[in-house]
């Protein structure tokens, strides 16, 4: 033990090593901690919650007498605009809480104790995925019972795909904000990451007829195929195998970033 | 010094800490005694925070020995031993402070069947930063020695063998500075804890078992608070500490 390698390249068996066993098994009960304690931390800004929930509602309904005398543009924008509303909400969300938790010393002080990364990025996740169903039920419910959004396919489905957009958000969202110094820098990430996206999604114009480089960059957009989604289920009474795809790519996608998300945690810094 | 290398709490050798590109400390070698108040003294930018840091684990670029109960300090089976306040409360805003200590008891003690006995923890925490009326407020609301307190009181869950402080006194009144050093006397004769604590103000040094005088990274004296007074010929550790101080100036000028 009294050797002189590096206190750091140590931490690193200590770390896995010798918490392993423990960490692992009792896991489930810090994630939910974690979960809940978002959810309480949220429960005492309520005007937050109203607009997470209200805005991409009332934005529906302006979208749906905006297109009052094309109902077939609604129902294709419509549809888009159910996958990308959770999406762009939970980044916001996502990315300024834990910016908050990085620079509150409240992330420094949760690695300091036995809290595994798993735990605190499941936990956030959970909480916001739990606001998420919340959000994406209600504008989907409002958008095909009381606005009339004709789907061919079912409005479950259209709610599965809402709520993987939800958690990429949510997982974008959290790996941008290890990037942002401040809450400025975060909310800025917000058209950097989400605009591209969002102008390349096929939401203004079908993803083939774009220029030939825009449409490859299309196609490894993630947002790209939650808009697809949707649009197979506006179209499909069944669930057909491009939706499955691309329902595979979001999650897929949301997983990948979630990781990359937790590698940005670091219990040293300098 | 006065302890064997293998009882003592921290053991540090060699100890370097690099941020960016400045040294931030130059080869610490020191010996914390277990069970005792230790006191970390030095001008603000000695490095205090950043010895600190390094022995809960936090603090990146460490090379040299670090031994903390032990164990190589980060080691994961360490973070449930030791009780870490930074100078700034690390505490969430948005929660009350029952819900602040709840949380950070859950992440500790976790599972339902510990639910009764983290209650209790909790409510002992709540009682020793003496919060008791503030139990139900949220931590945002508080004043600053009042989250300071809360943020204290998190590091006292789950009866940890090593406390960090990072200067948990500063803008708190006389009365609670005092009522808080009698806590921190108790903690470390009732649950035979190590506390590493560090401050300003040097009246508080007078109540440490040993102190640590820092100065540009490096460490100028290793003793018990008597033994500074009369090897110094002082009457106090404050006319101790600047005679130190004005020691190692004179030093650094005439070898200049």
């Amino acid at each position: 033990m009294s050797t002189t390698t590096p206190a750091t390249a140590r931490t690193g068996t200590g770390t896995t090593g010798s918490t392993g066993g423990t960490a692992a098994a009792l896991s489930a009960a810090r994630t939910l901690a974690t979960a809940a304690r978002v959810l309480r931390q949220l429960r005492h800004d309520p005007r937050s919650i109203a607009l997470m929930i209200l805005v991409p509602c009332v934005m529906l309904v302006l979208l749906r007498y905006v297109f009052d005398g094309s109902p077939r543009t609604f129902d294709a924008i419509g549809a888009s605009l159910l996958g990308i509303f959770p999406l762009i909400t939970m980044f916001l969300v996502t990315s300024i809480a834990t910016l908050r938790e990085r620079t509150s010393g409240t992330l420094e002080r949760l690695l300091a104790m036995p809290l595994g990364k798993a735990d605190l990025i499941t936990g956030y996740a959970l909480a916001f995925g739990l606001l998420a169903i919340v959000q994406s039920a209600l504008a989907t419910g409002l958008a095909v019972w009381a606005l009339g959004l004709d789907v061919v396919g079912s409005a479950w489905l259209l709610l599965l795909v809402a709520l993987l957009d939800a958690l990429l958000g949510t997982a974008l969202g959290l790996f941008v904000s290890a990037f942002a110094a401040s809450e400025f820098q975060a909310v800025q990430f917000m058209p950097a990451v989400i605009f591209p996206q969002l102008l390349l999604c096929g939401l203004f114009t079908p993803r083939p007829n774009m220029q030939p480089v825009l449409e490859a960059i299309s196609n490894v957009l993630p947002m790209s195929y939650a808009v697809d989604g949707m649009n197979e289920v506006l179209r499909n009474p069944d669930i057909t195998g491009a939706f499955v795809r691309d329902v595979l790519i979001v999650a897929g996608c949301a997983v990948v970033v979630l990781a990359l998300g937790a590698a940005t945690l670091r219990r040293r810094t300098a | 010094m006065m302890n064997s290398i293998g009882a003592a709490a921290i053991h540090a050798r060699g100890l370097t800490v690099r941020r960016g590109d400045r040294t931030v400390l130059r080869g610490l070698g020191f010996s914390v005694p277990p069970g005792q108040i230790t006191g970390l003294l030095g001008p603000s930018g000695c490095g205090k925070s950043t010895l600190m840091r390094a022995v809960v684990g936090t603090q990146a670029q460490v090379t040299g020995t670090l031994d903390v109960l032990g164990r190589p300090a980060g080691d994961g089976a360490l973070r449930a031993r030791i009780g870490y306040v930074t100078q700034a409360p690390s505490v969430f805003d948005d929660l009350t402070v029952r819900q602040n200590l709840d949380h950070f008891a859950a992440v500790l003690d976790p599972g339902r069947s510990r639910r009764a006995a983290r209650r209790e923890t909790v409510t002992r925490a709540i009682d020793d930063v003496d919060l008791t009326s503030h139990a139900d407020s949220l931590a945002g609301r508080l004043s600053g020695g009042q989250r300071g307190r809360v943020s204290l009181a998190v590091a006292l869950l789950g009866t940890p063998e090593l406390l960090v402080l990072d200067e948990p006194t500063v803008g708190l009144d006389p009365v609670l500075r005092r009522d808080l050093w009698n806590l921190f006397h108790r903690i470390a004769a009732e649950r035979a804890a190590t506390i590493l604590v560090s401050s300003h103000v040097m009246d508080e040094a007078e109540r440490c078992h040993r102190l640590l005088l820092m100065r540009e990274g490096e460490i100028l004296a290793d003793d018990t608070p008597d033994a500074l007074r009369a090897r110094t010929d002082s009457e106090t550790v404050e006319a101790a500490f600047l005679h130190l101080v004005d020691q190692a100036n004179a030093l650094q000028e005439s070898a200049r």
